[in-house]
């Protein structure tokens, strides 16, 4: 257990680090540090003076990779790379490109608890309904009613998240006035905002996941225990929910573990959509105001977050199924 | 009149694709046991019906893909052998579209309307008075509107409907007779088909035909004189934008499933089959590339297109051809954020393919690595690449609306489906309320990702026969 956590730890550095790279090579070498200046400043005439300013007041002003007015090791770190880099690993987050200049560190914590109240609630009752729905369709396979349920769940996944948000506003915030359309308050409060939301997220998922775990159902019927335990005499619920639901678990797990990144990150159209002030809403507020700090900030946090949850499905794995061992 | 081609980076892009496909289906045609899986998928009536759906969308994007510009009436210091061409650009689609494109109102008016929505002070002998205004275009034909416009109505879509059933009977019967022609006779071969004892599922593919014929007839006999879906806010007809919308979502689903082929297939084959750190590198890089949540790793790579493509005008002549290097772009930017998923499954493929005897084989008799894996390699991951691509264009299609919302997307003055959503989306909470962009965007939408889901899980079943035990099916007789 020690020596998975500490070789997992080694590998999500390596991969940060390759994060690192990749982002600022896509945000500093592709275009440089001028051509951002010149976008964030706007304006037909941008004199070199206002760049400078610009940059010296973001500490962009040194050269990307390496310092050759320095000597030493100082030719490496008196960089951008090294200076950005570094503050980012200490999840030093910094202040964002645009003229207000917000804090992204604080912003993020402050966000991050307003997503978590979006999406945990949500990431639960997505798991537990998806389950429930492809069960009802498993152990009525072979009827009508599985037929019909995959019909209706391939429709269902053909259709844009964007539409079930646009409808759902309009029937249930316009027609039938029964919650606000979009905005968002702390408290108790909250649970009328987030309710709409949740509801559609669930709806404009449901499709997907239901099918892919109805095939992960029918797979585990496949195999000789169910074939065992039928032989015993168990009834068909019991094979189902006591047997092939528990080993069907483990692809389950994986699948909704890829989704966990966005649970603390915020579902960015949702969010947007629905006016509530987490991390998504923040990321496409970043990219209008073309803020690339925050873009940056974001790219890396959210790499963390994937690599965190990584480890968390397979720790989920030992407890799920005991035969999984991480030491070897 | 003279004109002068354009071609747009996309459009290249298509036609390259059209000619790979038709060169695809030629090997198909020489190879038995892909012409095997191929005839198998066929043979499911979901994977057919859609196909023929998707193969009209196909064709409107193919016309929309010849784009031209016209030569302007030389004026005469100009001289006459001078040539300047029109700074619009015209495609095939457009000429067809012609007359519905130039019936071009001042604001929203409703589907089949005759009069705008919104109330405008108008003069009339002399006196303000506030009303609907008539439309210039939409119902101009008409003398007197309330009395006339059902009977013409009626009259063009009867028309229309006539025109569908006569092409959908047309086609039946000519199917028929081709069919019949062996053995049974025309009227045998009738009964097979209606009674869906055919090899292929025709009853299936000709109730489609009959169906889109049936709503393609009336629709085009009302198109010249209506506006069959409204209006929008600066009075373009949304049926057209619809219609030109179909480009956008068919490339980016196929451009950006194409784009990410080369990367992981070049990649995966190489890691399964040398292991060792050929193997650990190509993992490590794109274990990389999946830490990162897709849509923000895309966001920051558009938005560096974005500064890229301001800081270089010289790349493109008119606004269309910077709109379409942006689509360009996307598509590869798409490409190369999203084949992790496909290098995966071939690497894993591979490390099972190259402990085969087949592959021992070759290397015992002195095959050089790169000729095993092109030719014992290769053939025998192509399954796994078809089957994700085929189903990655449905995402996509149902991605370029996100992204398009998000601001991510294609140019703003590219018509596409997210940006009609996007507009709809204030429209639906306001007051008129304006639900047909909406619904226009939703149905196009809903048809071409429907189909493209189906044909899709018509192909896996073919290609995959594990999958074909997922299927729901009734059983027709009970197991003992």
């Amino acid at each position: 257990m020690g020596g998975f956590l500490v070789r997992r730890f080694g590998y999500a550095l390596l991969i940060l680090l390759g994060v690192n790279l990749l982002t600022f090579f896509l945000f500093f070498t592709v275009n440089t540090p001028d051509d951002m200046a010149r976008l964030n400043i706007g304006g037909k005439r941008v004199t070199q003076e206002q760049i400078d300013k610009w940059k010296s007041e973001r500490g962009y002003d040194r050269p990307l990779y390496w310092n050759r007015a320095e000597t030493g090791s100082a030719q490496l770190t008196r960089t951008v790379l090294w200076e950005r880099s570094i503050s980012l690993l200490a999840l030093d987050f910094g202040r964002s490109d645009s003229a207000r200049s917000v804090d992204i560190g604080h912003e993020v914590r402050t966000r991050m608890a307003v997503s978590l109240q979006l999406a945990l609630p949500l990431f639960i009752l997505q798991l537990i309904v998806s389950v429930a729905f492809s069960l009802l369709l498993v152990f009525f396979r072979h009827t009508r009613i599985d037929f019909w349920g995959v019909v209706l769940c391939v429709v269902m996944l053909s259709i844009s998240s964007l539409f079930y948000i646009i409808v759902g506003q309009f029937l249930f915030s316009r027609v039938l006035k029964l919650v606000p359309i979009s905005g968002y308050a702390g408290g108790l409060d909250a649970l009328r905002f987030l309710m709409l939301p949740v509801l559609l997220s669930l709806l404009s998922r449901l499709g997907t996941e239901a099918r892919l775990y109805r095939a992960m159902f029918l797979e585990e019927f496949g195999k000789d225990y169910v074939r065992t335990a039928r032989a015993k005499g168990l009834g068909e619920a019991r094979v189902l929910v006591r047997h092939v639901l528990r080993n069907a678990l483990i692809p389950i797990i994986t699948s909704a573990g890829s989704y966990l990144p966005y649970v603390f990150l915020g579902s960015l159209v949702f969010e947007s959509f629905f006016g509530i002030p987490g991390l998504g809403a923040f990321v496409i507020e970043a990219i209008s105001g073309q803020d690339f700090a925050i873009v940056r900030t974001m790219v890396f946090l959210g790499a963390v977050l994937y690599i965190a949850s990584n480890v968390l499905i397979d720790l989920l794995y030992t407890w799920v199924d005991p035969r999984v061992r991480l030491n070897n | 009149m003279g004109f002068q081609f354009v071609f747009l980076w996309t459009d290249l892009a298509l036609w390259a694709m059209f000619a790979a496909l038709a060169g695809y289906g030629l090997r198909v045609a020489r190879r038995p046991h892909l012409r095997a899986a191929w005839s198998k998928a066929f043979r499911d009536p979901a994977a057919l019906a859609s196909g023929a759906v998707l193969a009209l969308f196909m064709f409107v994007t193919a016309l929309d893909s010849v784009h031209f510009r016209r030569v302007l009436a030389a004026t005469p210091e100009q001289g006459a052998n001078a040539a300047y061409y029109d700074t619009h650009t015209e495609s095939l689609l457009d000429l067809a579209l012609a007359r519905p494109l130039a019936m071009r109102e001042s604001s929203y008016s409703e589907p089949l309307a005759t009069h705008g929505l919104i109330k405008q002070n108008l003069e009339r002998d002399g006196a303000s008075v506030r009303e609907h205004p008539r439309l210039a275009h939409g119902g101009a034909h008409l003398g007197d509107p309330p009395a006339q416009r059902g009977v013409d109505m009626a009259t063009r879509v009867g028309a229309g409907v006539l025109a569908g059933l006569l092409i959908t009977v047309g086609l039946s019967l000519a199917l028929a007779w081709r069919l019949g022609r062996r053995n049974q006779g025309t009227a045998g071969a009738w009964r097979d088909i209606v009674g869906a004892r055919t090899r292929y599922p025709w009853r299936a593919l000709l109730l489609t035909v009959g169906t889109v014929a049936l709503l393609a007839g009336p629709t085009m006999a009302l198109m010249g004189h209506y506006h069959v879906l409204g209006t929008d806010r600066t009075g373009n007809d949304v049926l057209v934008q619809a219609l030109k919308s179909i480009r956008t979502a068919f490339v980016i689903g196929s451009l950006a499933t194409v784009a990410t082929l080369p990367p992981a297939i070049v990649l995966g084959v190489l890691a399964g089959y040398y292991k060792g750190w050929v193997d650990e590198a190509v993992q490590y890089l794109y274990t990389t590339l999946t830490s990162v949540p897709n849509v923000l790793l895309i966001a920051a790579c558009v938005l560096m297109v974005q500064v890229f493509l301001d800081t270089h005008p010289d790349l493109f002549e008119t606004g269309l051809e910077r709109a379409d290097l942006k689509m360009f772009l996307l598509c590869l930017i798409l490409g190369l954020t999203g084949w992790a998923t496909l290098c995966r499954l071939v690497r894993g493929e591979t490390l099972k393919l190259r402990e085969l005897e087949f592959v021992q084989a070759a290397e015992a008799f002195g095959v050089s690595p790169a000729r095993t894996m092109a030719r014992h390699i290769l053939p025998n991951v192509m399954h796994l690449v078809l089957i994700t691509t085929v189903l990655n264009f449905s995402d996509l299609i149902l991605y370029e609306a996100v992204l398009t919302y998000i601001g991510v997307g294609v140019d703003p003055s590219t018509n596409s489906f997210g940006g009609m959503i996007n507009l709809a989306r204030n429209e639906m909470s306001g007051d008129p309320l304006v639900w047909w962009s909406f619904a226009a965007a939703f149905g196009f939408m809903l048809a071409l990702v429907l189909a493209a889901n189906l044909f899709a899980d018509g192909v896996r079943d073919a290609f995959d026969p594990r999958a074909r035990a997922f299927r729901p099916r009734l059983l027709t007789h009970r197991l003992p």
